[in-house]
């Protein structure tokens, strides 16, 4: 046998470009089927346990999968905004705790998610390094983040500008890190966390500045209207909260009029989850109710779809390679009549001369089948990722 | 000792027939076969070498008839004893000179590839100037090289009959020098028995007898 293989592999070697193709050819036929269900069971077992560990998600009428993929992998669309008040009147029905989120803003491409400390406690999030964040402008980073960027607490993390060409646009806000999380496998390893309120000074709708009460600031007023002072455009507005700074920092406006991406909603019950939904059902609701597991099991069901007509494709293409490798190998036996009459004089018998291409065949189908396994390995390596960037970014 | 008797060979679709009554190499003999082309030399060869069978005869080598052997037989008496030199080469065009030479080791079970074998290997192709190129592609080499390649193919396996089918024919004089010197030099030194097919009338003083197939006649060199 050894013989054998030794014969099989100076032919594969020698005709090593058409044995590479023929290896890469079988090799995709093999991988791509498995390679797509190996991605799509990551694809179900990720996406479902996310899913099913968030109860309710409250949030503004829009696409809903939309809203679900933004609240549980803060992902780049973004759904339509709703008012703080309503985390607050979920809250106040007693039905549901209310964790509110904004997910707007980006620091370096990595998502800022302004919460609660609530978020924390309901994610079972720990801080592995640092602190907690205790006041405006302060934040955490999700473990991979702070691997990939390298930070550190204490240093500064520079929120991104939304549009270079806004002027009126959110301002850069330099916040302090003061916390690095333990890392959890999951989408909160690839954020940065901020209390809600900061990320409302990210859109300008929080703002410190100069006291124009002081004497020292006295260039910097245009007009007093008894209690009212209206600064000109000189009053220096900080990018950066201070100790020395913060109490300036104050909020114009109702805050509950102020913008979040949703709520998620946890129920005491199922009988107050029935309930809360009920409030949010019809078709005038401004707001929808989700169940996120619904949400993902359709979307799933919309993947499975699709991977049995792609799986349905790739058989037919499947078949149409082997048919053409069969092919290109009874050609290549025509083409070597010549080389097995030598055998043949030689005395080699016709057993041994089919053994040989047996040989060849199963060497070109071993190595493509160790290439499948590797790419398979690959992918469920990095299906994660892959699952990231084409399913949810 | 070779022995034919009564041997009537035809190809299926040809009016080619070869007819031989008798015929007798003593063993160790070295013989030539000669006639003009399409007298039935290679037939013969291949005949006595059991690639092709009679319809009707009989061949012995030595106490063994051939022509009595199942086909399964024939081709394992063909690789394990018979050194086989063709007119053109028969080489395999994806394996090395060194791996040409030990071809008859991988495709019989029987045959034992060791390092002695390996090194006789080498030392053969040494003998025919090419102890250098063992590990090139037959593709890579000249005529004459591959004549070589395929002589020491014959020859490794140590047989005690070789058959070759016109060796020399189109070898510059360097390389048939070296190729009849290695043929006869085997043949006298091992006590095999050579029969060689050839046009080449200067080679028939080498030979004990000459068989004319043109003719049938024996004749003496």
């Amino acid at each position: 046998m050894r013989d054998l293989l030794h014969l099989a592999w100076r032919y594969l070697a020698y005709h090593r470009a058409k044995t590479v193709v023929l290896v890469l050819s079988i090799a995709l036929i093999l991988y791509v089927p498995i390679g797509l269900r190996v991605l799509v069971r990551q694809a179900r077992a990720e996406l479902a346990s996310r899913a099913a560990s968030t109860p309710l998600i409250l949030g503004a009428k829009g696409s809903p999968l939309e809203l679900v993929l933004k609240v549980l992998y803060a992902g780049r669309q973004d759904p339509p905004l709703m008012r703080y008040g309503e985390a607050e009147r979920v809250a106040k029905s007693g039905l549901a705790q209310a964790i509110p989120l904004y997910i707007r803003y980006r620091a370096q491409g990595d998502p800022i998610i302004g919460t609660t400390l609530d978020y924390f406690a309901f994610r079972g999030l720990r801080i592995a390094e640092g602190r907690q964040m205790t006041r405006l402008g302060d934040c955490v980073a999700g473990a991979e983040v702070a691997r990939r960027r390298g930070l550190r607490p204490q240093d500064a993390v520079v929120s991104s500008a939304e549009n270079l060409f806004d002027v009126g646009g959110a301002y850069p806000l330099k916040m302090r890190l003061t916390g690095i999380l333990a890392p959890t496998g999951t989408p909160d390893d690839r954020v940065i966390f901020a209390d809600l309120k900061t990320t409302w000074v990210i859109e300008g709708l929080a703002h410190g500045h100069q006291d124009l009460s002081r004497p020292e600031a006295a260039a910097g007023v245009l007009a007093r209207k008894g209690a009212n002072v209206i600064g000109n455009a000189s009053v220096v507005e900080y990018n950066e909260v201070t100790d020395d700074n913060i109490a300036s920092f104050h909020f114009h406006g109702d805050p509950a009029a102020y913008p979040i991406t949703a709520v998620i909603a946890l129920p005491r019950d199922e009988k107050a989850a029935t309930l809360l939904m009920g409030r949010y059902e019809g078709a005038a609701a401004a707001h929808q109710i989700l169940r996120p597991i619904e949400v993902i099991e359709d979307l799933l069901r919309t993947v499975l779809a699709v991977e049995k007509f792609v799986v349905a494709a790739l058989a037919l293409v499947g078949a149409t390679t082997l048919a053409t490798a069969t092919l290109v190998f009874l050609l290549s036996l025509r083409l070597r009549r010549r080389e097995m009459e030598t055998l043949v004089k030689l005395g080699a018998s016709r057993g041994r001369i089919a053994a040989l291409v047996a040989s060849e065949i199963a060497g070109v189908v071993g190595a493509a089948a160790v290439l499948a396994a590797l790419f398979t390995w690959a992918t469920a390596a990095a299906g994660a990722n892959l699952l990231r960037r084409f399913l949810i970014e | 000792m070779i022995r034919i008797c009564d041997l009537d060979f035809a190809y299926p679709n040809g009016p080619f027939r070869l007819r031989l009554p008798e015929l007798q190499l003593p063993r160790g003999t070295h013989a030539a076969f000669i006639g003009p082309s399409g007298s039935g030399k290679t037939t013969l060869l291949f005949l006595l070498g059991g690639v092709l069978t009679p319809r009707a005869g009989h061949i012995w080598a030595g106490e063994l008839e051939i022509t009595a052997l199942e086909e399964a037989s024939r081709r394992d008496f063909r690789l394990r004893r018979i050194g086989m030199v063709f007119q053109e080469f028969e080489l395999i065009e994806y394996l090395t000179v060194r791996d040409n030479i030990l071809l008859p080791y991988r495709l019989c079970r029987r045959l034992r590839l060791n390092g002695a074998v390996v090194r006789r290997a080498e030392a053969l192709a040494e003998k025919v100037a090419l102890g250098d190129k063992l590990d090139r592609f037959v593709d890579c080499l000249s005529f004459g090289e591959r004549q070589r390649v395929g002589l020491c193919r014959a020859l490794v396996i140590e047989p005690e009959l070789v058959l070759a089918d016109e060796p020399t024919a189109g070898l510059d004089p360097a390389s048939k020098a070296l190729v009849v010197e290695a043929l006869l030099g085997y043949a006298r030194s091992s006590g095999a028995t050579l029969v060689m097919v050839t046009h080449d009338g200067d080679l028939l003083p080498h030979f004990d007898q000459v068989i004319d197939l043109g003719s049938f006649q024996e004749a003496k060199p």
